[in-house]
């Protein structure tokens, strides 16, 4: 050992947090080096073992299971891809799929443009109550789908709901809003909106606040007014931003179960399975009927469909955006 | 952060229409309805209700109907603080682990780091149904079915906490504070406690919060693992009610009612932050 590293122990004595070789590959850049990296192993360790333990391996297990005939009471039989098979000939898991784009349609499409609507008006500086604005607009995001439903489910009630009041003082016919096919989609599909809308119109205004004044001073002074600055700078600054929420939407709209489940009171998803989703028919196989593999591999389908989607929407996005620029 | 942009610095911007305001006062109108409306219903009675046209004012009713759902579900209350113990916990541990992960995941160099991040980003993605079925049957062999142990332990910490955790340390815990408390001796625990945790207490507030929200608001699950009424939490006691009559609208909105009365005194108090939370992420992310 040298009398230089000598000198500098006595000096200063090596702390074992510190870093033992400050030259070691860098792995993450935005790291602190003089910290001792090693101590991450033992900081991310509780996420990682519980994450093993309840996310992970119930996945792979399901993976598993998809491949038996495995039902509640004990019958384990391995079938291969018969599950999938059966799965593919099932009309109910096609009219399952098909409601779900529908729902999902019916609820996007409309929150979309009203949340960057109101994204836009809360964008003004001049606005006052700002901070009053935005906090309403979380408001119906905090309650449960389970009270939000209840209430929705009354008031699209066909007798006596006030939508069917409304309906009949405009002179229409009242419309069942469970045994329709797409009144009850529109039904679901708007208890989805009620409670995104906000959420989504918050996120865009972040967005929106994050546009350089420059961009909108330099359209000013091309001549363009208020819906032309619009159009030409807010709208292509949000490309990022509606791709966000489009994938998160998807993740989530694939998924919609609690709505339809409160609205029928069952997992069937209507009398004639109507509104039954992908998720409501993943229940209702898992937890009704109790064939489990049959549930793992509709699971396994609902996630394929989703992983199919986002890159759809990812490679579509990232098209326009090139096609922008 | 709720400061925007000011006015007078750039003076193009057109003034606020009143097209802007309708607008906004129709998005509170919708907005607060459902809550009005479920009040409305619980204090006016079902008969009242299905009248055309229906009365639109609160009625006398209410703490009859209080009653009945107390008459129909004894535990009520015990749901209630069931709920707000589990939520609790979950809150304090999510915001624990995630703190910590997030803090290695943004500010420590180790091997694997990259990958364990993409990991972490990759299992969000993935639809949370899609292990039910066999976390089930662990809960089984754990005896947690039936119990809140059900509830807290698969929930203690979640992908997207950690993630959202490193995002806010990434931003807002600057190196240098770190790198010069390192000089001065500060080991890894050290920075964490005395800089880090101290800058991140508000986004940890918000984590904290919206897990609380999560874990009140989550309904299946619970349905599914939960049997007797005393462990009941506020959603299953809230479903229950609504499978032990015949469509009583009354009751049913009493239930809904006092499992959202909590959240909304809450929402007074957290709201802005709630707020700033959701808006913080999403620049972030």
């Amino acid at each position: 050992m040298s009398q230089a590293t000598v000198a500098k122990r006595n000096n200063k004595p090596p702390s074992p947090w510190k870093s033992a070789n400050p030259n070691r590959k860098i792995n993450n850049p935005g790291a602190v080096p003089s910290l001792n990296g090693r101590w991450g192993y033992m900081f991310t360790a509780p996420f990682f073992v519980m994450f093993l333990i309840f996310g992970l391996a119930p996945i792979v297990y399901s993976v598993y299971i998809a491949f038996f005939n495995w039902d509640a009471l004990g019958t384990q039989e391995f079938i291969g891809l018969a599950n999938f098979s059966e799965l593919v000939a099932d009309t109910r898991f096609w009219n399952a799929m098909i409601n779900t784009f529908d729902i999902w349609l019916l609820s996007t499409i409309p929150m979309l443009v009203m949340s960057i609507g109101l994204a836009a008006i809360l964008h003004n500086p001049f606005l006052k109550g700002s901070t009053f604005w935005r906090t309403i607009l979380l408001v119906p995001n905090i309650t449960s789908v389970l009270a939000i439903a209840i209430v929705f489910g009354q008031l699209f009630g066909r007798d006596f709901g006030m939508v069917n009041i409304v309906i009949g003082a405009l002179g229409f016919e009242h419309v069942d809003f469970v045994q329709g096919t797409t009144s009850s989609h529109i039904a679901i599909a708007s208890m989805i909106v009620w409670r995104w809308t906000g959420y989504n119109a918050l996120i865009f205004l972040a967005a929106m606040l994050a546009i350089p004044n420059e961009l909108y001073e330099s359209a000013q002074l091309d001549g363009a007014g208020k819906w032309k600055q619009f159009i030409y700078v807010t709208l292509p600054s949000l490309r990022n931003t509606i791709t966000f929420v489009l994938i998160v939407g998807t993740i989530g709209g694939l998924q919609v179960f609690a709505e339809p489940l409160i609205l029928g009171g069952s997992f069937n998803g209507g009398d004639s399975g109507q509104f039954s989703t992908l998720t409501l028919f993943l229940f209702e196989q898992a937890f009704v009927a109790y064939k489990w593999g049959y549930a793992a591999a509709i699971g396994i389908m609902i996630t394929l469909i989703v992983a199919i989607v986002s890159i759809i929407n990812f490679f579509i996005t990232r098209r326009l955006a090139g096609a922008h620029k | 952060m709720t400061v925007i942009a000011k006015p007078n610095k750039r003076p193009k911007w057109q003034k606020m229409g009143a097209w802007g305001y309708i607008a906004l006062v129709l998005t509170t109108l919708l907005s607060i309805f459902p809550f009005y409306w479920m009040f409305i219903v619980a204090s006016n009675g079902t008969e009242e209700i299905s009248k055309i046209p229906p009365t639109l004012l609160p009625g006398p009713r209410f703490f009859t109907v209080v009653n009945n759902v107390y008459e129909a579900l004894p535990q009520f209350n015990q749901a209630l603080i069931n709920t707000f113990y589990v939520g609790t916990v979950v809150a304090l541990a999510q915001v624990f682990f995630s703190a910590i992960a997030g803090f290695a995941f943004a500010k420590l160099n180790f091997r694997g780091q990259k990958f364990m991040v993409l990991f972490v980003v990759l299992t969000m993605m993935l639809p949370s149904q899609l292990g039910i079925i066999p976390l089930f049957m662990l809960m089984g062999w754990a005896g947690l079915i039936d119990s809140l142990g059900a509830l807290i332990v698969p929930a203690l910490v979640t992908a997207f906490g950690v993630f959202w955790m490193r995002q806010v340390i990434d931003a807002q815990v600057p190196n240098e504070l770190l790198e010069s408390a390192s000089i001065d001796g500060a080991g890894v625990f050290r920075a964490y406690w005395s800089i880090v945790l101290p800058i991140i207490a508000q986004s940890s507030f918000v984590l904290g919060l919206f897990s609380f929200l999560a874990v009140w608001n989550d309904f299946l699950w619970p349905l599914l693992v939960l049997n007797t009424p005393e462990n009941f939490t506020a959603q299953v006691a809230v479903n229950q009610l609504k499978s032990s009559y015949a469509i009583d609208y009354a009751l049913n909105m009493g239930g809904a009612f006092l499992s959202t009365v909590p959240l909304l005194i809450l929402f007074v108090f957290v709201g802005r932050r709630l707020v700033r939370g959701v808006m913080d992420g999403a620049v972030k992310g």
